[in-house]
């Protein structure tokens, strides 16, 4: 008989715990989606599942929760999506093009500047929450994209991982660029956006999950239920479950599950191509 | 093809350091120039100077029949191959070669012809869709050359171009850069802290030490007649022998026995190139040899003569034994410097 070690039932045991930790949440409101809302209120979450699901997920995808009649879950997916995308894209090219000055160009004062955007890590939005939201609704971007977008992106993360980024790619990589006949934009376009690609991945990761994952500052700047995104609205059905009305546990459950799986699916998609482009061993 | 024109170039970095003092020279078309010296002695940025990726502080630089000190490197109508080869990664071997001209707003087509004819020139056909990483070292090193011989430059520019690669591969290399440049008849200019390279590859071999330029000649003056005893002890492995003489009565003596008819009076230093001295039992000249190196073809004794040591090499049919031994020397082989600053009187 094979032996089994006791490092190797350790290790299984802590994987196996740990799976079940992050894993039965999720069960348990895959569960309560599955059951009809009568039986989870009198009931609780349980362990039989029902056949709720594709009733839950029509009624969640299309029927509106607000007075509005705008904020059916399809509406707050894609606004969530805008939101992701916005942000992630929004700040992997702003914060490309800053390191790309910084680095590249001798700028007077590129160092101070560095070291000045970089000191915006210090101010994530929340802290700035209250003037950011003055500036936003002066600006007359209150439930628009843009104010969703636009105050998120203003912070240094992406500028710094580039930074050190262009910072490792070879002096004589760019010289051989120059005498080629590249210029400043040929050599960002042809040369450095396709090296960093694996750079871009990663950001692209981190980004989209943190703007898909936006509570507090949605939550402030959209007061127009078409704006919704699904992180924000979500809240807003459990809200309206006080009342004389039955709670609409199937329909919220649902629409968790609908929030968690596009970042789940992102970083599955990226994460190979992400290995991939560290493994190829470029530069 | 083009005549480059140094007048007075001279180098000082942003920190104020003087990495090129004033040199002038001109290197006529076709030929191969090499830039010699240890490494920090300036060459690269003479060479970077003329390749226009670093701003001259003073002096004139004309490639052709253009003051080019103010032109773009891409329109200086240079090519040049990097140490590290500088390919681009994400690049195929083909569009690393295509990418100049690409950026010059060449036809596909044309480049496309040329690209192949570059790659048939070096070999390289079967890797043209292949990335720079699934290259080995030399394949790298010859896609870096095919990226500077499809521009079809008036001058060729290398810096240290085959220090990463292992011995047998940089002999290999060296041969073929050097009938590749024979061939296209490109004016050259390399830069190597290699001797044997510059010895090898060179029709005329320049010097430098400390940011200057310390003799300009073909690789036999240079070998020959050093222009210093910086230039005699570089070139040459083993270097040769600098001695401490001393010249009285329009003769040059070491231990007190004349080596030489030298005109002039006090200490001189005497070089002699481990070669001519020849073992000779009737021989004036009484060494004492400590130690004996086999290098197959010849031998090199390390010895000491009247309290300073030298080094003799031998062919390999000489027998050789440590101790004394009686050697005649090549009097007309001899190089006399300057004691205080080193220059060839
Ligand atoms: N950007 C720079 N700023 C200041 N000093 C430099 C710079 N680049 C090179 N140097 C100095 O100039 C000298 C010559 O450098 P380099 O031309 O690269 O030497 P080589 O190629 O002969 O080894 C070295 O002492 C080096 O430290
Ligand atoms: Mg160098």
């Amino acid at each position: 008989m094979k032996r089994i070690k006791l490092e190797t039932i350790v290790d299984h045991s802590v994987l196996i715990i740990g799976s079940l930790i992050m894993i039965l949440p999720v069960a348990m409101l895959l569960q309560m989606a599955s059951t009809p809302d009568i039986e989870t209120m009198r009931n609780g979450p349980g362990l039989v599942f029902g056949d709720q699901i594709p009733a839950n997920f029509e009624k969640a995808m299309f029927e509106a929760s607000g007075f509005s009649g705008e904020n059916t879950g399809l509406r707050m997916l894609y606004n969530s999506l805008i939101l992701g995308l916005g942000f992630a894209i929004g700040k992997i090219v702003i914060g490309m093009m800053a390191a790309y000055a910084i680095v590249y160009f001798r700028l007077k004062f590129a160092t101070l500047a560095f070291w000045i955007i970089f000191t915006t890590l210090l101010l994530p939005l929340e802290v700035r929450i209250l003037p950011s939201y003055e500036i936003v609704q002066k600006l007359g971007m209150l439930n628009t994209y843009q104010g969703l977008i636009i105050p998120l992106i203003a912070s240094a993360t992406a500028t710094f991982f580039f930074r050190q980024f262009f910072r490792s790619v070879p002096e004589e990589l760019i010289e051989a660029a120059r005498i080629d006949g590249a210029g400043p934009i040929k050599f960002f376009v042809d040369i450095l956006v396709p090296l960093s690609r694996t750079m871009i991945a990663a950001m692209f990761i981190i980004m989209f999950v943190y703007g898909w994952n936006q509570y507090l500052w949605p939550t402030m700047i959209t007061t127009d239920e078409g704006m919704f995104t699904l992180v924000r609205g979500i809240k807003q059905i459990t809200q309206t479950l006080e009342g004389t009305n039955l709670p609409e546990y199937g329909k919220s459950n649902i629409l968790q599950i609908i929030a968690i799986l596009p970042p789940v699916l992102i970083v599955i998609f990226f994460q190979s191509w992400f290995v991939k482009g560290l493994t190829e061993s470029d530069k | 093809m083009a005549q480059v024109t140094l007048n007075t170039l001279r180098k000082v970095y942003p920190n104020g350091f003087e990495a090129v003092k004033p040199a002038s020279f001109t290197i006529e078309k076709g030929e191969f120039v090499v830039l010699v010296g240890p490494s920090g002695c300036g060459k690269s940025t003479m060479l970077r100077m003329i390749a226009g990726l670093e701003d001259i502080t003073q002096g004139d630089l004309q490639i052709g029949d253009r003051i080019v000190n103010d032109v773009d490197p891409a329109d200086r109508d240079i090519a040049m191959v990097f140490q590290n080869y500088a390919l681009y990664p994400h690049m195929t071997v083909r569009k690393n070669i295509g990418y100049g001209l690409k950026n010059r707003k060449i036809a596909k087509d044309v480049i496309d012809q040329k690209v192949t004819d570059a790659a048939n020139l070096l070999n390289l056909n079967d890797y043209l869709d292949r990335k720079p990483s699934q290259l080995s070292g030399g394949q790298r090193q010859r896609v870096a050359m095919g990226r500077a011989i499809v521009r079809d430059p008036s001058l060729f520019l290398f810096d240290e171009p085959l220090s990463n690669l292992d011995a047998k591969l940089r002999n290999q290399m060296r041969i073929e850069i050097k009938a590749l440049q024979r061939r296209l008849g490109v004016t050259s200019v390399y830069v190597t802290h290699d001797q044997v390279e510059a010895m090898t590859m060179a029709d005329r071999i320049i010097v430098m030490n400390g940011g200057e330029i310390e003799q300009i000649g073909t690789p036999a003056q240079v070998y020959h007649s050093p222009a210093s005893t910086f230039v005699a002890s570089f070139m040459g492995a083993p270097p040769m022998n600098l001695l401490d003489a001393l010249v009285a009565e329009n003769a040059a003596m070491i231990g007190g026995q004349t080596i030489a008819q030298f005109a002039g009076h006090g200490p001189v230093t005497l070089g002699i190139r481990p070669e001519d001295i020849l073992p000779d039992p009737n021989g004036d000249f009484e060494i004492n040899v400590t130690l004996i190196e086999e290098l197959g073809a010849h031998r090199i004794l390390h010895a000491t003569w009247a309290g300073q040591t030298i080094m003799v090499s031998v062919a390999k049919d000489v027998t050789a034994e440590t101790g004394t031994m009686h050697v005649a020397i090549k009097s007309d082989a001899l190089s006399f410097f300057d004691a205080q600053t080193g220059r060839r009187l």
